[in-house]
Formats: structure tokens, sequence, C-alpha cells
């Protein structure tokens, strides 16, 4: 039973990566209609950056904060000069371009800091935490704790503030945005900022766990849309709801499923990307929408 | 106005003949991956360029091909003339069954899905080791060709690979052109106003998808035998972001971009490489970036621009089946 436990904690805490990047996902596709393939990277690109930091002799806090500010504003910087003139451009145009992107990124990675696998320093105490009689990875706790805590800010910032209303104003109406003043457009690109901001914590989170390499984030970021994909990619909160049951589902599959072990766990997200968008498109907490022709 | 085509055509088809004639035989054996992409891409440039369909994941197909081929040759001993056609069959049987489900998966979510097929297809080679080989592949005899031609297996395999090329090459010229090809268009620019007009949507998108499975399935057999080794590793996902970069950078309006984009992905990474083993995807990724910003018919679409920009009094018609391409003429 104890085993059990830490198994579902150890889940949730994939799981609350896998959240955060689907997170990040959902609130580029809300706005936009379309899938950041390069999200992942980015992530990576930033967790690099990190890392950068702290071997230049910055503490691990103050490296982790500067970081996702840098995230935030490459990712606003990113979408004016690279996604704003394909905005309105067709998908496969979109989609081939942010593909570039993760090119980039990747290769850029490669470039600056090369392609041998590099600890990341775990910004949370080693020992094991107490809850409840069973010993917890204290690794685990903490990348829940903070990924909640991040998601949580973020659906506070979009209930709770103008800028927050204006975002959502902008992605569900465009135009009748427009007409009353908000500047549409700026809020795509501070959509971008606060997604690469959110994958930037994801990244620094699990680089401890999967160690800094230029593709530590490909894997995770197919975990991160079969999640967003079951949760239902319109909507944030189906998009965390999504990463964590893949998380613990995923990790219990893995533990007590010899067929499928650690070398099936990719097959079994992209069978359930496609499973569910073939049975349900819209996820468990999507709208579904009827489309007029 | 068709006969320019056919001399370009032509012309092609003679440089390519003789040209192992006049270099080392390794440059014949890069030149034999050129023709094995081209292929690939052919098949992209059915898929995405006519159809509409975004696919990011054909380097499952080519896994496919490459393991079909090898499979065959090591456990059943099957020559490689009747194991690269059977792995187009099987690389389009699977291929139909992805196009179905594709059906239902529009823009955007069809992407998806193939990228995360793309990304687990190590994952599934490694684990069914006995007919994979798992992490440590397959090995391949060598090619031998046959004792009364007098060149080398290098040479006679370049020879092969390029006549399965042209044949295909010019079996989808031909039905692009016709009615197959309309259908496929006008489902990409319309799909309810094609299907208003007698097309049937779901029988041309699933043949479009079985088509270009078929032949990334030729390329990936192709591929494999020259390197005489399949192993998991080899169909990466970047396997499968290679060849859709060698179909945007080439262009996938026209047939000339399979070639021209198959040229890049060869030859641009064999010289990046020598800057830095990153430099190539750099280089990628900016080159896709600035040819979807700046040139969205590729490398076949910005020389077919420059070619009207010359002769503007040319028929439009006689550069072929590129005239989809934004020409713009008002400037002038």
């Amino acid at each position: 039973m104890h085993e059990f436990a830490q198994q579902i904690v150890s889940g949730l805490a994939t799981g609350s990566i896998f959240a955060s990047v689907a997170l990040a996902l959902v609130l580029i596709y809300r706005s936009m209609g379309v899938i950041n393939f390069a999200q992942g990277e980015m992530a990576m690109f930033t967790t690099f950056i990190a890392w950068q930091l702290i071997q230049m002799g910055m503490p691990v806090w103050a490296a982790f904060a500067t970081t996702i500010v840098i995230a935030f504003l490459g990712a606003v910087a990113l979408e004016r000069t690279v996604i704003r003139p394909v905005e309105r451009a067709s998908q496969l145009t979109v989609v081939i371009v942010t593909l570039g992107l993760l090119i980039v990124f990747n290769g850029l990675a490669g470039l600056f800091w090369g392609y041998v696998i590099k600890s990341f320093p775990s910004p949370f105490p080693s020992a094991p935490i107490d809850i409840a009689g069973v010993s917890f990875n204290s690794q685990d706790i903490g990348i829940i704790v903070v990924s909640l805590a991040a998601l949580g800010l973020i659906s506070l910032f979009f209930a709770k503030t103008k800028v927050g209303l204006a975002m959502r104003a902008a992605a569900l109406y465009p135009d009748q945005s427009r007409v009353l003043g908000i500047r549409v457009s700026w809020m795509l690109a501070l959509g971008w900022g606060l997604a690469a901001a959110v994958g930037a914590i994801s990244g620094i989170m699990v680089a401890p766990v999967v160690f800094l390499d230029p593709n530590m984030m490909q894997g995770i970021v197919v975990y991160a849309f079969a999640g967003a994909v079951l949760g239902g990619i319109e909507s944030p909160l189906g998009a965390v709801i999504g990463g964590l049951v893949l998380g613990v589902a995923l990790n219990l599959l893995g533990a007590y499923v010899d067929f499928i072990g650690t070398d099936l766990r990719l097959p079994v997200a992209f069978l359930i990307i496609v499973v569910v968008l073939l049975v349900r498109p819209a996820g468990l907490l999507g709208r579904v929408h009827v489309k007029r022709v | 106005m068709k006969t320019n085509r056919l001399v370009l055509f032509g012309v092609v088809a003679i440089v390519i003949a003789i040209f192992p004639a006049f270099v080392p035989s390794y440059v014949s054996f890069e030149f034999t991956y050129v023709a094995a992409y081209a292929i690939a891409i052919l098949g992209l440039i059915v898929l995405t360029g006519k159809n509409g369909q975004i696919s990011l994941g054909h380097g499952a197909f080519l896994a496919i091909g490459g393991y079909t081929v090898a499979i065959l040759a090591t456990k059943a001993g099957v020559p490689f003339w009747i194991g690269i056609p059977l792995a187009g069959i099987v690389s389009g049987i699977i291929g139909i069954g992805i196009g179905l489900v594709a059906l239902r998966l529009e823009g955007v979510y069809l992407a998806l899905a193939t990228f995360a097929m793309a990304v687990s297809v190590p994952s599934l080679l490694k684990r069914f080791t006995d007919l994979t080989g798992g992490s440590g592949g397959l090995v391949l005899d060598p090619v031998t060709p046959p004792s009364w031609l007098p060149i080398d297996s290098e040479r006679f395999f370049y020879y092969v690979a390029w006549a399965i090329a042209g044949v295909l090459i010019v079996f989808t010229a031909v039905l692009l052109e016709g009615r197959v090809g309309r259908a496929l268009r006008a489902i990409r620019d319309n799909e309810v106003a094609a299907s208003s007009f007698g097309v049937n949507p779901y029988f041309y998108k699933t043949l479009a998808f079985s088509w270009s499975a078929v032949y990334a399935g030729i390329a990936g057999a192709l591929a494999a035998i020259p390197t005489a080794f399949v192993s998991p590793d080899t169909y990466n996902f970047n396997l499968s972001v290679t060849v859709l970069i060698g179909a945007v950078l080439g262009g996938l309006e026209s047939l000339w971009g399979a070639l021209l984009g198959a040229l890049v992905i060869e030859f641009l990474p064999l010289w990046a490489q020598k800057i830095n083993a990153a430099a190539p995807s750099v280089v990628y990724g900016v080159a896709l970036i600035a040819v979807m910003l700046t040139m969205p018919g590729g490398i076949a679409g910005g020389l077919i621009r420059l070619f009207h920009r010359r002769e503007p009094k040319a028929d439009a018609r006689a550069v072929g089946p590129v005239v989809a391409v934004p020409v713009q003429h008002s400037s002038e």
C-alpha cells in the first residue's frame, strides 16, 4: 500500500509537469487556434539559460526567477517578430513555422551547450518527506507544489485581473474586442509570454529528474499533447486535469503492467491522442462545437 | 505547351543517367539517398501540397519500408527487388489505416497526432525485439550487381534507385495532371464545394494518405539497402522532420520540389556539419521559417517566379502544375 501511494505521488509529480506544458499549449491554442510545436523546446532552451545563470554563480531560486522573466520577454519578442507575420496565414504555414522554431531552439541549445547530458541542481531538499507514515520523495512533492502554485496564479490572473479578462475576450471575440479598444494582437503576444513562462517552470522542475540535454522535452511534449487532448484542448482546467491523470496512469501502467513497462509509454500516449480525438474530440472538459458549413 | 516540361524532364533524366560515369563511386552512393528522399518527398507533395493534409510523421512509413525489406531479407532471404515493392505495399496498407483515422482529424489535430506518431516510432521498434532486433537493429547483406553488368555495387544501386524514382515521378505527374489530381486539389481548396460536385472526399483523402505512405515505404527500403543496416535510432523524430523540411524547402506545389528538396536534405547537413554538429538544425530551422515567411512555394516556386519575371509573356502553363503558386505580375 505504501508503494502504491508513492507511485501515485510520483505519478502526480510527472503529471504536474505534463499539466504545465499542456497548459502552455492550451494558452496558445485558445488564443490563436494553433499548436505551438516549439513549446517543449522553448522550455528546454530556457532551462539551459537557468543552468547557465547558476553556473555563473547566481543562487538557484534567483536564477529561476530571472529565467522566467527572460522566457516571458523572449517569447513576447518571438511572437512579435516570427509569429505575427503568419497570424492570419493557413494552419499549414503556422504549423511549419512553429516546427521551424522547434528545430532552431534544439539546434541553438546544441550549438551553445552541446549534446552532453548535464545534471541540473534540484531546488528541493534531498531528505524524504513523511506524510501519514509514508515517506515521499521531496523532489516529487516540491514539483507538485510549485507547478500547482504556478497554475493557480495563472488562473487567478485570468479570473481577477483586467489584462487577464482582456486576453480572454481577445481570444474568444477578437473582432468585438478590437472595437472595445483591446489590442488583440498584443494579447496574443502576452499569451505567448505566459505560455513560455509556464513552460520554463516545467523545464526547470523536470531537469533535475531527466537531466538536461537538448532533447529532454521531446517525450514530455508528447505526453503534454496527450494530456491537453484528453482534458480538452480548449480548456485550461481540462489540460491540467488531463496532464495529472495521464501522469498517474502512465506511472501505474509502467510500474504494474509488464507489457507496457517504460518502452511503450510513448506509443500509449500516441494511442490516447488518437482515441480521444476520434471518440470525443472535445476532450473531457471541452465544449463540443457545431460547425456551420 | 507540355513540351517544355518534357524537354526539361528529359535533360534531367540524361544528366542523372550519365552522372555516375564522371564522379567517384562514393558520390553515386550519396546520390542514391537523394533518389530515396525524392520519392519520400514526392509522397508529401501529393499529401500535403496537393491534398492539404499535414503529416509530421512520415518517418514512421520510412521505418516500415526499411524494416520490411530488412526483416524479409534477414529472416526469409527475400531479394531486394521483391522486398522493395513489398515495402511499398506493406506501408501503403498501414497508410490506409492511418489515413482512415486522419479523415476525422483536421488541420492541427492531424499534425499533432502524426507528431506523436513520429516520436513514438523508435520505442515501438525497440520493444518488439524478436522481429526488429531491438536497439541493435538488423544488418543486411550488401547488394551485389549481376555478374554480366560491368559496374560496382554503388553505381548499380544508384541506377536501381533512380529508375524507381523516375517511374514514380512520371506516374505521379500523370495522375496529378488528370482527374485524380483535380479531385485532390479541389478537396484541399474547399472540401464542401468539392463534395457537392461529386468528389468523394473520404475516398480521395484516404487515397492520398495511402499513396504517400507507399512512396515513403519504398523510400525507406531504398535508403535501408545501401546503408545495409536498420536501427530504431535511424527512424527518430528528426527523420520525419527532415523529410518535411525537404518538401517545404524544395516546394510543396511542384514535383520538381521533390528533387530540389532531396538535394537540400542530403547535402546541406553534410556541409553544415563541418561547422558544428548542431549547425544543420539551426540552418534548417531558420531556412524553414524564412521560406514560409518570404517564399511559400519553396525553391521550386521561387525559381518558377524568377522564370516568369524573365519571360513575362510565356504561357503560364509552360511550367506545369505550379501555377497555383501566387505569381505577382501586377507589379510589373
